[in-house]
């Protein structure tokens, strides 16, 4: 056991695919998780759910968006259908991440895949693309270490939120609530810079910001983004062809 | 310190509906070689999906497009845009952003 312990801590300043560097090229994102999990864990407390609550959802949903719904539906007094159903569209979203992401691990087995999509998010994701551009497949045990840290922060973060929570009462004035936003915009530039498409690049960033808004006025929020979504990658790969 | 039947049941019904869009696609799609044209769309799909977020966190307030709300966040994004593109570093590019709103937040 101690053996292998030792073998495995040279494999870690070694290799660019080991489990500590999935764990590393997570920390850019750690502040962000950080904040949007602490303000998670603060709108949660202030609409009265528990510390054990809390800690539930993060471990069992983890994800921000539909963790800040729920406690607003809970503090409205929303049904247990209702609030299933607007976090079902809120997520779907990520059909598309892990629909974006699977080529890179044909290598795995079903059962490898599903573990790495049980802890995807939005961060990850943009972290594990940038980290696939010019090659053809991501190693299992960097996105682990990628996903679990992700996954143990938030956890922490939402906890330490929810018990400050009783004594913070604007977040926004600390600018928390941008975090989100700028993490966001680090992802898309970082994800723009790196690969030799700016242009067609650029061309379906604003029209995906134009749909989102402009489609905005006959759905609902999160229906809009997968709507703007899929439009804007449609004309992406529609140019791209055509050229 | 409790966890009442009705929040227990909400968040299980609510993993599972988190849980199926995640694995779905990779488990599936991942079992098979996609078509060329597929694989050029899923190119794009992070592009415009972050841009779609971003859209979304700046301009809209509830859903309905309200600039006049959000001036501190678009002030804000354009510090955080440059600070992405010249450090490109995700770290700098989020504290730059945090730390301009604090500060607009404070001065306006």
């Amino acid at each position: 056991m101690s053996e292998k312990v030792q073998v495995n801590k040279q494999d870690f300043t070694v290799r660019e695919d080991s489990f500590y560097q999935g764990v590393k090229d997570c920390i850019p994102t750690l502040l962000g998780y950080l904040s949007i999990g602490f303000a998670a864990g603060v709108v949660g407390k202030t609409s009265g759910l528990s510390l054990l609550e809390i800690t539930l959802m993060s471990t069992m949903i983890y994800a921000g968006s539909a963790q800040f719904i729920m406690a607003g539906m809970i503090a409205s007094h929303g049904s247990v259908t209702a609030i299933i159903l607007t976090v079902f569209i809120v997520n779907l979203r990520h059909l598309l991440l892990s629909a974006a992401v699977s080529p890179y691990f044909r290598h795995l087995t079903s059962f490898k895949t599903m573990l790495i999509g049980t802890l995807l998010t939005d961060e990850t994701f943009g972290v594990a693309m940038n980290k696939a551009m010019n090659r053809t497949s991501l190693d299992e045990k960097w996105m682990h270490g990628l996903n679990v840290t992700a996954y143990l922060n938030w956890i922490i973060a939402t906890i330490a939120g929810a018990f400050f929570g009783q004594w913070i009462t604007e977040p926004e004035k600390f600018g928390l609530d941008f975090a989100l936003t700028g993490m966001f915009i680090g992802l898309l530039v970082l994800q723009m810079v790196s690969r030799k498409k700016f242009f067609k690049d650029l061309m379906v960033a604003v029209c995906a910001v134009g749909l989102v808004i402009g489609s905005s006025y006959f759905l609902s929020g999160s229906m809009a983004v997968i709507a703007a979504t899929v439009i804007a990658a449609t004309l992406g790969m529609a140019v791209e062809k055509w050229r | 310190m409790e966890i009442r039947w009705h929040i227990l049941l909400a968040i299980i019904g609510a993993s599972v509906v988190t849980l199926l869009p995640r694995v779905l696609p990779l488990v599936v799609l991942s079992r098979m070689q996609l078509p060329d044209w597929a694989m050029r769309w899923l190119n794009y799909v992070p592009v415009a999906v972050m841009a779609a977020l971003i859209g979304q966190e700046l301009f809209m307030n509830d859903g309905k497009l309200d600039i006049s709300r959000n001036y501190t966040e678009i002030l804000a994004a354009v510090p955080t845009f440059a600070t992405a593109i010249l450090t490109r570093s995700l770290l700098g590019t989020v504290v730059v952003g945090i730390l301009t709103v604090m500060v607009l937040r404070f001065i306006l």
